[in-house]
């Protein structure tokens, strides 16, 4: 009721809230942070352009993993199929399939849900294989440690200018596919260059799955990563209490995560 | 096309925030897009017109503010040109963004309240 002049008309009332229209996401996202800090699992949101090398540089890691001793676990988005998901269960990597229908993204509950039915507190490096795209993935926070970008030599050397968003949230990008160069007019430098120019603090390796050249420095990068993972302080609670999956984003239990968000710097581990 | 599941959840908090205050209609919504907020403003306020129907919003108007990148240095303040590499070229540290020039935010709801 308008107290002014007690006209009787409604007021329209300001409310000011300031918030990110992503906050649901970013609670769920919360949520398995703390999950994965809890049990001293690296989980990496692992993005791309469809067909840039997403799978095949994790086939590669498996084979790197195993001399470490690492045990590594993977969900897999795409559209439709399981087929990536197979292929890293060929290589040795236990993976599951989220199939996201239209959706052209995965967002923080989406991953929360794949990881109620797989073991993946039996991990020391867990991968999110998003679904291939450069745009949409790039604004949703999964509660990984860090964001991985894979870029193909094969895709020109301004994507990082036309896709900036994707390649501001990167924390490092792997230069895949380099045994590719001698038949391709593209000079890597130039990709570094736009990198410059989009990545504030830019890291980048240049590597060939194929070959397995350069994969030496990206193992060397997940060894930092894990060595570098927060330890949990608090006691790490078990993932088997009920869960109400309300589709809001929201849960039916609250709990902060203490730990820092994967955001910190990037060890000097990229350049060339 | 992400702009469409940004809607119903810009919609979805509307709606709660207009039934906790006992709103009998919303007149406007104020959101804030930045420039690598990964959102396009055009493409936001399409999906709003089209999914605002049989919501809480069906009568609300969208106010869309853009928020410019404007990558500076943390600590001598200088704005960096559009384009260039992200370090100061005085200190050589790596630039900032603004707030808000990364993201997406309901800035403010009005409604009618009895």
């Amino acid at each position: 009721m308008c107290t002014t002049c007690g006209c009787g008309d409604p007021e329209i009332v300001p409310v000011e809230l300031h918030e990110r229209i992503l906050a649901g996401n970013d609670r769920a996202a919360r949520h398995n942070r703390e999950h994965f800090l809890a049990q001293g699992v690296l989980a990496l949101n692992l993005m791309g352009s469809p067909g840039s090398g997403k799978t095949a540089i994790l086939e590669a890691t498996a084979r790197a993993a195993r001399e470490r001793g690492w045990r590594l676990g993977a969900v897999s988005a795409d559209l439709a199929t399981d087929h990536d998901a197979r292929r890293l269960e060929k290589a040795g990597i236990p993976a599951r399939a989220i199939t996201t229908g239209q959706a052209c993204h995965l967002d923080a509950e989406l991953v929360h849900r794949s990881l109620h039915d797989f073991p993946w507190r039996e991990t020391d490096v867990f991968f999110i294989e998003n679904v291939g795209n450069l745009v949409c993935p790039a604004i949703y926070d999964l509660g990984q440690a860090a964001n991985v970008v894979v870029l193909s030599v094969a895709e020109g050397e301004d994507k990082p200018l036309k896709y900036p968003v994707m390649f501001k949230a990167a924390d490092l990008v792997l230069l895949t596919k380099c045994d590719l160069l001698p038949h391709l007019e593209v000079d890597p430098a130039r990709i570094e260059d736009a990198l410059r120019r989009v990545m504030p603090r830019p890291a980048l390796i240049r590597l060939s799955a194929r070959t397995g050249d350069g994969l030496g420095r990206w193992i060397d990068w997940l060894a930092e990563r894990r060595a570098a993972l927060p330890r949990s302080t608090g006691a790490a609670h078990a993932h088997e209490h009920e869960h109400e999956h309300r589709g809001d984003g929201g849960h039916g239990h609250a709990h902060e995560a203490a730990a820092a968000p994967g955001a910190g710097p990037v060890p000097p581990g990229g350049g060339h | 096309m992400h702009e469409y599941s940004l809607v119903q959840s810009l919609v979805g908090r509307v709606e709660a925030e207009a039934r906790a205050r006992g709103a009998v209609a919303v007149h406007r919504v104020v959101v804030s897009v930045g420039e690598l907020s990964g959102v396009d403003p055009d493409l936001l306020e399409t999906a709003y017109q089209t999914f605002r129907a049989g919501t809480g919003c069906e009568r609300a108007e969208l106010t869309i503010r853009r928020v410019e990148a404007g990558w500076a240095c943390p600590a001598c303040g200088r704005r960096l040109g559009r384009g260039a590499p992200l370090g100061c070229p005085e200190c050589g540290r790596p630039a900032e963004l603004p707030p808000g020039a990364d993201e997406i935010l309901l800035e403010r709801i009005e409604m009618e309240v009895p």
